[in-house]
């Protein structure tokens, strides 16, 4: 039996319970492990990839989707012209409503129980009705005012004009669409104010600044990155809700235009196609812009950012690369080194 | 200047910086300071401590006007806080008059309330640019300087999530004193920090003291008010319980409120 030797070569290496255990290195070794494999999400993949392939390959062949007329009308003059037109629908009226949407907001807000009041009403009634109503209700202002009077009420008006004549379609339908989605706006950025920290606003105060400038430079920079978000949600939902205008009725945005067009051809499919490719080229590039907005505003947040002197994955030990390791037909996930020792096995997504 | 000073106290010297006279303040029913009266000069250091809810920080931040009083006066360099009087009439004063006051009072929070989306040196630069709008060369120059002052020359373009808690709060002192002012409030200023960045936050107010800030303390640090502090006052439930020199209240307190509460933080 082995129990003769109590002091053998086994016993001599463990070393005691409790106390500090000997570094096999100085330098901790990266990570070298087999990542676990999930065999079901390729499978699962592959069989997406199977059904979208078909679905396309159909609809390539598919008559009725009627390739070639929409290839025709794509960058036809019309559709250009009035994608334009749906561009500006979209921009102006999403100004008018940001810019009213801050001021509901912080009248939302106000202590004064009267402007609070109103800013309430406002929301109620622009949220609380259809879009598709109200854009039709402010196609039929000429009726109920029938003209446009400026001077001291009960009295005789300085200057008077015809509703009808003043406000053309598109303007109604910039009105409409701003005055609604303002509504929308408010709620978003009241919910952004109330994010910042009520310390913000007292350091500032306490600097000495003022109202104004507490709420331009500090309070709106920090709630933006609350507001940004939903903001692009709302814009991109705008661009879709100009297809409404039709109610006012102004006919020269994306799809009354290509509707009409349709009308004419007996063909609607394919200019649908069409208005869709459009818009999906619209909503794209709006998304693009908010992923650089989003990363502007994030500015100072934790985490979100890499201290410049420290180099790229320093602090937050993210994986750098994924380096093939000879032999083993495995991809093996490399840590970033300790900050100061080079990379153990410099693989090309270290290339810094 | 103001019609509040009297003409007996030409000489500025003989004004106390601060002078809290029977100062009151309710949040509706809940009075939270009765009759506080007190009197810092110039260049005094003063400590308040007391337990929480006591209303040192209350007292503060009617100093520097973020809080309204309820009753009472408080004059900061002979220049009464947050009203006006004109033929024996308080006027409250308009938002402009009371931020113009508080420039000249810095103010340092326990949560340090640096602005998150600027650099260190954008915060120190942020009020004086914009509030006094001084040149932006001149202000980076003196914010670097103050940066240096606070130990954090090479921390400037740092943002305050990439800064330790006591680092934060040296640049929340530096952009305090970007104003100039000729009072600094503290509001339990190492409170919110871990015990071993507590002194680094402390050295740097030592240093104020020592130049001759006058400074009002709000604070649990008895070893700090033992070596700096002019005068300590002791407040529990809105009054001033004791007041006088930090070493003779911290070793002999008089009242029984005050050796109850020193037996539990010494």
């Amino acid at each position: 039996m082995s129990s003769t030797t109590p002091n053998g070569p086994a016993a001599a290496v463990t070393p005691p319970p409790g106390g500090p255990v000997a570094p096999v290195s100085t330098v901790s070794a990266p990570i070298k492990a087999i990542r676990l494999r999930h065999p079901w999400r390729i499978v699962f993949a592959v069989a997406l990839i199977v059904i979208f392939a078909l679905v396309v390959v159909d609809a390539a062949f598919r008559p009725a989707f009627d390739w070639p007329v929409v290839g025709q009308y794509l960058f036809d003059r019309r559709i250009s012209q009035a994608a334009v037109v749906t561009l500006q629908l979209t921009v102006i009226s999403m100004v008018i409503a940001i810019i009213l949407g801050v001021i509901v907001a912080v009248m939302r807000l106000s202590p004064n129980p009267v402007v609070k009041s109103l800013a309430w009403f406002y929301l109620w009634v622009f949220r609380g009705t259809p879009v598709y109503v109200q854009l039709t209700v402010w196609g039929l202002i000429s009726l109920i005012y029938t003209s446009i009077d400026i001077g001291i009420p009960f009295m005789e008006p300085w200057v008077s004009f015809s509703t009808q004549a003043a406000l053309n379609t598109f303007t109604l339908a910039i009105i409409g669409l701003a005055l609604n989605e303002a509504a929308y706006m408010a709620e978003i950025v009241r919910a952004g104010l109330l994010a910042v920290d009520k310390g913000q606003d007292e350091a500032a105060t306490a600097l000495g600044m003022s109202w104004a400038q507490t709420m331009t430079r500090v309070i709106l920079p920090q709630a933006m990155r609350v507001i940004i978000p939903p903001t692009g949600n709302e814009v991109i939902s705008m661009l879709k809700t100009t297809s409404l205008v039709t109610a006012v009725p102004f006919s020269f945005e994306l799809f009354t235009r290509s509707r009409d067009i349709s009308a004419e051809t007996f063909n609607p499919i394919p200019l649908m196609i069409v208005a869709s490719i459009w818009y999906l080229f619209f909503t794209s590039i709006l998304m693009v812009g908010q992923y650089f907005l989003e990363k502007r505003f994030a500015r100072g947040v934790a985490d979100r950012q890499v201290d410049k002197k420290d180099g790229p994955g320093a602090a937050t030990g993210e994986i750098t690369g994924v380096v093939p390791v000879a032999g083993a037909g495995q991809p093996t996930v490399v840590m970033p080194p300790p900050p100061g020792h080079p990379p153990a096995n410099p693989g090309p997504g270290d290339a810094r | 200047m103001s019609d509040t000073r009297t003409p007996a106290a030409a000489s500025r010297a003989d004004v106390p910086m601060v002078l809290a006279e029977q100062v009151s303040k309710s949040f509706g029913s809940n009075e939270v300071l009765k009759d506080i009266s007190l009197e810092v000069k110039r260049g005094e250091v003063m400590c308040l401590v007391g337990p929480s809810g006591s209303g040192k920080s209350t007292f503060l931040r009617c100093i520097n006007h973020l809080e309204v009083l309820s009753a009472g006066r408080l004059s900061v360099d002979g220049e009464l806080i947050g009203f006006r009087e004109t033929h024996g009439k308080l006027y409250e004063m308009a938002p402009k008059e009371a931020s113009k006051q508080r420039r000249n009072i810095g103010m340092v929070f326990q949560r340090f309330n640096l602005f998150p989306h600027m650099t260190a040196l954008e915060n120190v630069m942020e009020a004086p640019m914009r509030v006094k709008g001084l040149a932006k060369a001149k202000v980076e120059e003196s914010a670097r300087a103050l940066l240096a002052r606070v130990g954090l020359a090479e921390r400037a373009d740092y943002y305050p999530a990439h800064l330790s808690g006591g680092q934060q709060q040296r640049v929340a002192i530096a952009r305090a004193l970007a104003m100039e002012p000729k009072l600094m409030l503290f509001d339990e200023p190492t409170s919110a920090l871990d015990p071993e960045l507590v002194g680094e936050v402390l050295d740097v107010m030592k240093g104020l003291a020592k130049e001759g800030m006058t400074m009002i303390v709000v604070t649990h640090e008895m070893g700090f008010a033992r070596e700096v502090a002019d005068s300590l006052v002791f407040m529990d439930g809105g009054v001033v319980v004791e007041a006088g020199d930090p070493d003779e209240v911290l070793s002999n307190p008089q009242h029984a409120r005050t050796q109850a509460f020193l037996s539990k933080v010494l």
